[in-house]
C-alpha cells in the first residue's frame, strides 16, 4: 500500500481510547473520538425535493480537530456540510430528518435562528467568491453586519495575519478583491470568514480551483488555524486529506442509498488500516 | 468525397462548398440591409422634422405660452409640465418598481401565486397606455377629486411604467451570482443585509438602465395624459401638484391638429426638443452603466 503521507504535526491524543464504540448515545456506525465533541449528527437524513441525498449519518466531529469528509462525486459530502451550517435552507423544496447538535442543541430546532448558526459557524467555499469590493471592505463587512464593536483597521489586519495573507496585501488594502490571485482570493475569503470570530469553518472544496501552490499554502494555513477553530472539509483529493487531517470520514452513494456513511476514523488508521473494504477500494483507488 | 487519380489538389471553394459559401455571403449582405433600413428611415425623419422646425428654435419659442398665433406660440407651459410630472412620476414609482423587484427575486416563497403574480406582470407591461389613462380618469382624477392635476398624472404614469420597471429589475437582481448571496449569507449577514450591501449595488447599472428607459416612454407619453384632462390651454407655470398642466407630447399634437400650416413648423421644433431630451435621457442611462460597472 503506497504511503499517503508526508510530515505532519503530531497529534495530541487523550490516554487511552482511541475509539472503541460504547453503548448507547454513540454513532452506531462504530467510532466516537475520544475528544470533547462540538457536532453531533444522530440519524441525518436529506432530501432535495424527492431525491434523498443523505442517509442516516451518524457521527461526532470533534472540537480543534481537522476533520475531512472524502468520497466520490455525488456521494453527499457538500450536502452535509452544508447541513452544519444550515446553508442549505437556502434552496427551495429541501427537507432534513434527523438531529444535528452543536455545542449540545439541535441546530434545526424550530426556535433556532440560522443567522446566529451562521455567525458561529463559517464557511468556504470551492471556488473563491470575494466580494467586488476592496480588500479592506470585504473583511469589514462580516464584522459590520455582525455589529461587533471593534476598531475595524485592528480586525481586518488581525484577520489578514491569521489567513497568512496581510504581508502580501498590506501596502493597498483599498485594491479590489477581484484583482487578487486565485489563491489569494481564497486566502481573502478565508481571512473574511475569520473576521466573524466564528467557532468552526466549514471548507466546501477550498482548493479545487486553486494551483499546487496556493493548495499548500491553504494547507499549511489549515494546520494552523486548527489551534484556535475547528475545521471541516470536504476534499476530493485523498491526499489532501491525508496531508491535513486528524479524523477522515468517508462517504458512499450506491444503488441502496444516498449518502451514506461507511467509515470514520483517525485519519492514520483509515488511510492504513480501514475497517471497511469499500473504504480500502476507494483508497486504493480501485474506483472513485 | 472521392478523390480522382491524377486531379490536383484544390482548396479554393468549389461546388457545393462554393454555393453554400455565396448564401452565407448574400445573408450577411441581407441582414445589413434590415437594419439599415431602420436606421435610414430614422434618418430620413430626422432630417425632414429639422428641416421644417429648426427655423421656429430659439430662447422665445421654448419661453413663450401657447397662443393662437403660431409665431407667438411657444412650449414654456409644456415643457414645465413634463418636468413636474415626469419628476413625480419617477418619485412614486422608483421605490414601488424596485420594491416588487427585490421583494420577488429576493423574499418570496417559490410558489403557484407568486408564478401568478410574475406572469401578470408581463401582461401589465403590454396593457396599451390609454387603458392606464381611463383608469387614471376613473380613479385619480374622478374618484380621488384630483382633477386634471399633475399629481393625477404622475399617478396615472407611475401604474404605466412600474411594470416594464419591474422587469428590468428583476433581470437586474438576477445578474447577481448565487456566490455573492452565499459568501454574505455564510457571514452571518440577514437577508436584509445581503440585499441592502451585495445584491443593489451590484444590480444597480441594471436598474438604473431600467428606470431611465421607463422614464424616456413615459416623456413620450400622449394618450393616458389626454385621457386624464392634460389637453387643455396652459398659459401659467406650473407651481405645485395640482396645478392643471399639460405635457410636450400633448403640445405637439395639439399643434399637429390645427389647420394653419404653421403651427406644423412649431409641432416640428417641439418634436426636435423632446428628441433632444430623450437623447440625453438615454445617454445619461448609458454613462451611469458604465460609470458603475467600472466600480
Amino acid at each position: 500500500m503506497t504511503r499517503l503521507r508526508v510530515e505532519r504535526r503530531p497529534l495530541d491524543r487523550e490516554e487511552g481510547a482511541v475509539g472503541l464504540p460504547k453503548a448507547s448515545g454513540t454513532p452506531p456506525q462504530g467510532f466516537k473520538p475520544a475528544e470533547q465533541t462540538l457536532f453531533g449528527l444522530r440519524n441525518l437524513n436529506f432530501w432535495y425535493g424527492q431525491k434523498q441525498a443523505l442517509t442516516n449519518v451518524t457521527l461526532d466531529i470533534p472540537v480543534n480537530r481537522v476533520t475531512a469528509l472524502i468520497g466520490p462525486s455525488g456521494c453527499g459530502k457538500s450536502t452535509l456540510i452544508r447541513c452544519l451550517n444550515r446553508m442549505n435552507d437556502l434552496i427551495p423544496g429541501i427537507r432534513v430528518e434527523g438531529e444535528v447538535t452543536y455545542h449540545g442543541q439541535d441546530i434545526y430546532a424550530r426556535d433556532v435562528d440560522p443567522v446566529e448558526v451562521r455567525r458561529r459557524i463559517g464557511m468556504v467555499f470551492q471556488k473563491p467568491n470575494p466580494f467586488p469590493k476592496s480588500i479592506y471592505e470585504n473583511i469589514a463587512f462580516g464584522a459590520r453586519v455582525n455589529g461587533l464593536r471593534v476598531d475595524m483597521d485592528e480586525v481586518v489586519e488581525r484577520s489578514l495575519r491569521q489567513a497568512a495573507l496581510y504581508d502580501e496585501v498590506r501596502d493597498d488594502l483599498k485594491k479590489s478583491g477581484l484583482a487578487l490571485s486565485g489563491g489569494q482570493q481564497q486566502r481573502l475569503c478565508i481571512a473574511r470568514a475569520l473576521a466573524v470570530e466564528p467557532d468552526v469553518i466549514l471548507m466546501d472544496e477550498p482548493c479545487s480551483a486553486l494551483d499546487p501552490i496556493a493548495t499548500l499554502k491553504i494547507e499549511d494555513l489549515i494546520r494552523d488555524l486548527v489551534d484556535d477553530f475547528t475545521i471541516i472539509i470536504v476534499t476530493h483529493n485523498m491526499q489532501q486529506a491525508a496531508r491535513v487531517s486528524d479524523y477522515t470520514v468517508f462517504m458512499l452513494s450506491d444503488e441502496h442509498a444516498t449518502g451514506q456513511l461507511i467509515e470514520y476514523g483517525p485519519t492514520e488508521e483509515l488511510f492504513t488500516n480501514p475497517k471497511e473494504s469499500r473504504t480500502e477500494a476507494y483508497i486504493t483507488g480501485r474506483f472513485g | 468525397m472521392t478523390i480522382v487519380e491524377g486531379a490536383v489538389l484544390t482548396l479554393r471553394a468549389t461546388g457545393a462548398v462554393a454555393r453554400r459559401q455565396a448564401v452565407s455571403r448574400a445573408s450577411r449582405w441581407v441582414f445589413l440591409a434590415a437594419s439599415l433600413l431602420g436606421v435610414f428611415v430614422l434618418l430620413y425623419l430626422a432630417y425632414d422634422t429639422i428641416a421644417t422646425g429648426a427655423s421656429r428654435l430659439s430662447i422665445d419659442f421654448l419661453t413663450s405660452y401657447p397662443s393662437r398665433f403660431a409665431e407667438r406660440a411657444g412650449l414654456r407651459s409644456s415643457v414645465l409640465g413634463s418636468v413636474w410630472v415626469m419628476g413625480t412620476t419617477v418619485l412614486l414609482a422608483f421605490p414601488v418598481a424596485i420594491g416588487t423587484a427585490v421583494w420577488i427575486e429576493e423574499f418570496a416563497p417559490r410558489n403557484y401565486l407568486v408564478t401568478i403574480v410574475k406572469l401578470n406582470l408581463a401582461n401589465l407591461a403590454g396593457v396599451p397606455s390609454i387603458i392606464y389613462g381611463i383608469l387614471g380618469l376613473a380613479i385619480f382624477v374622478r374618484f380621488l377629486d384630483l382633477g386634471p392635476s399633475i399629481l393625477a398624472g404622475a399617478l396615472t404614469l407611475s401604474l404605466m411604467i412600474i411594470p416594464m420597471t419591474v422587469i428590468a429589475a428583476q433581470e437586474a437582481i438576477r445578474q447577481v451570482p448565487q456566490s455573492t448571496r452565499d459568501g454574505s449569507l455564510a457571514l452571518g449577514a440577514t437577508k436584509w443585509q445581503t440585499v441592502w450591501s451585495h445584491v443593489l449595488p451590484q444590480a444597480l447599472p441594471g436598474i438604473m438602465t431600467g428606470v431611465i428607459l421607463a422614464v424616456s416612454r413615459a416623456a413620450g407619453e400622449t394618450a393616458a395624459l389626454i385621457m386624464i384632462g392634460a389637453f387643455t390651454f396652459i398659459a401659467f407655470d406650473n407651481t405645485n401638484l395640482f396645478d392643471d398642466f399639460t405635457t410636450v407630447p400633448i403640445q405637439i399634437y395639439n399643434w399637429t391638429i390645427r389647420p394653419q400650416p404653421e403651427f406644423r413648423d412649431n409641432a416640428a421644433a417641439a418634436i426636435i426638443v423632446l428628441m433632444v431630451a430623450v437623447l440625453i435621457l438615454n445617454l445619461l442611462a448609458a454613462v451611469i452603466r458604465e460609470r458603475f460597472r467600472r466600480d
